[in-house]
């Protein structure tokens, strides 16, 4: 097999993504305890319609397959519709996550008649009660409306994407058992201390124990439930999960953001993991093939304190993010470590302050929930397009 | 099915799925496939010459010789093929 060889080939990145995370507004309509992006309102800065088409027809060129669309919610931008349409005509495919607001009949119909769209509908509880106290009051209801919408019209194998915290760990089963009602496919993601997610991340992190069931529950359950790559520090618990199991961090992953800035990751919005912006001079391609930033993420790495680790080639350390913003060096053992290095490292750190994100979008109304307050990212962790990859061939 | 991996029928004529969309890299190429949303890899440059000329060729065997493989490299090549066969990214042209 020479898939090793390959992952190196990734490791020092590509010409261009395999796929990139997009989010195309901060504007939401929920205010998620846990999103990645901190969203809410609206950045006056927002790439204009123009610009987002100047940005399809270089993906186009470059030859990215598709894009995860994100937000903030992406639909509540008037020219969605339109975006979507551009890119799927530009053979740029899309991929795009929202809660289900606009998720009408109709919608979905026009939906369910394009094989170049796929729609990810964000639920983080498989009851309202635990959905509801992460993402707000009727987001459940939302949801289930838009999966029984698409359903209705015919569209196979929309993705449900869960967000995995301690509170909804208890309900993988149920995940599943909607997922398959719907003849959706399940997808379950890694909760990040990013964005709003620094706040609640210690309150909803899985326990150890929780991340033990995840590995054998997604290990019995192989390629039928999608995990977007993102529990490949798990791998230390065994044999590696599918997929490549690589942070693909500016080597074959990025995100846009609604201003049009880059970042290594679209957990990773921070100045220190921000390459450029889009509206430069040389566009998103110049960012990505020359930035200082990414050039440096794609040099060899040392593993650190991990180096020694006999799990370290398949967990490589975990997770830059969830090292970043928890203050933790970047080339030591996640926060997560299943051998309980990271625990151990953060109990030694005390409580000196890590790193906070970049940017507030948050709807400055909305009373902070101080009681057991929960919050799971927004849009799903999209590091990973090798999620699926079949090291075949 | 034609093509899984033990049994890759040289003798087929064969062609790229047309919701295939093939990026070459240093290493070979990427393949997506829009329809199972699929990501796969060609791993040598040599094995992009024959996917891409399948479509043209009378069978996989002859897209292969006009790629310059050898008799010794054909079952790796088969392999490769039926690889990308189970996976969909490739299919025999009867069964258009
Ligand atoms: S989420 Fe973490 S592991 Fe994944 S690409 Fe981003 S930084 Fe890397
Ligand atoms: S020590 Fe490092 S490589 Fe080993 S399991 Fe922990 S995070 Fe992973």
């Amino acid at each position: 097999m020479t898939v090793p060889a390959l992952v190196e080939q990734f490791q020092y990145g590509l010409d261009a993504p395999i796929c990139l995370t997009w989010e195309l507004t901060y504007a939401c309509n929920l205010s998620c305890v846990h999103c990645l992006s901190s969203s809410g309102r609206r950045d006056p800065r927002e790439l204009s319609t123009a610009e987002c088409k100047a940005v399809i027809d270089e993906l186009e060129r470059m030859q990215v397959f598709y894009v995860n669309i994100g937000g903030g919610e992406p639909t509540v931008r008037p020219d969605f519709w339109e975006l979507v349409d551009y890119a799927t005509a530009h053979h740029v495919g899309v991929k795009f996550s929202t809660n289900g607001i606009k998720i009408i009949p109709d919608r979905a119909r026009q939906l369910a008649g394009s094989d170049y769209v796929d729609v990810q509908i964000s639920l983080d509880g498989a009851t309202a009660e635990v959905n509801d106290a992460v993402r707000g009051p009727g987001s459940y209801a939302t949801a289930l409306r838009a999966m029984e919408n698409l359903a209705a019209a015919g569209f196979r194998g929309f993705k449900i994407s869960v967000v995995i915290t301690r509170q909804n760990m208890g309900q993988l089963d149920e995940f599943k058992a909607i997922a398959d009602r719907f003849g959706a496919q399940l997808r379950l993601t890694r909760l990040r201390p990013s964005g709003r997610g620094a706040d609640v991340w210690d309150e909803l992190h899985p326990t150890a124990a929780q991340q033990r069931q995840l590995y054998d529950w997604l290990a019995a359950r192989g390629e039928q439930v999608l995990t977007g790559d993102s529990f490949f520090h798990l791998a230390a618990y065994g044999d590696p999960l599918p997929g490549l199991n690589l942070c693909g961090a500016g080597r074959v992953v990025c995100l846009i953001d609604p201003v049009g800035d880059v970042y290594a990751c679209p957990f990773a919005i921070h100045d220190s993991f921000l390459a450029g912006n889009v509206r430069g001079p040389g566009g998103f391609a110049t960012v990505w093939r020359e930035s200082e930033l990414f050039t440096d993420l794609r040099r060899p790495q040392t593993g650190g304190a991990c180096q020694s680790c006999s799990a370290y080639d398949s967990c490589r350390g975990g997770c830059m993010a969830a090292k970043f913003f928890t203050g933790l060096p970047l080339d030591g053992p996640d926060p997560e470590c299943v051998k309980g290095h990271g625990e151990h490292a953060l109990a030694a750190m005390g409580s000196t302050a890590a790193p906070r994100p970049s940017g507030d979008h948050s709807h400055r109304t909305q009373p902070v929930p101080v009681t057991i307050s929960r919050r799971p990212p927004e849009s799903a962790c999209n590091e990973s397009p090798l999620a699926g990859f079949r090291p075949g061939g | 099915m034609p093509g899984t991996r033990a049994g890759f029928d040289l003798d087929l004529p064969w062609q790229l799925h047309p919701q295939v969309s093939v990026r070459p890299e240093r290493f070979g190429a990427l393949l997506y496939h829009f329809g199972t949303r699929r990501l796969s890899f060609l791993k040598s440059p040599a094995l992009l010459t024959v996917v891409s000329s399948l479509g043209d060729s009378p069978s996989a065997r002859a897209a292969c010789r006009d790629a310059g493989v050898t008799e010794a490299e054909l079952p790796t090549y088969a392999t490769a093929l039926g690889a990308l066969a189970a996976s969909q990214m490739i299919r025999a042209r009867e069964a258009l």
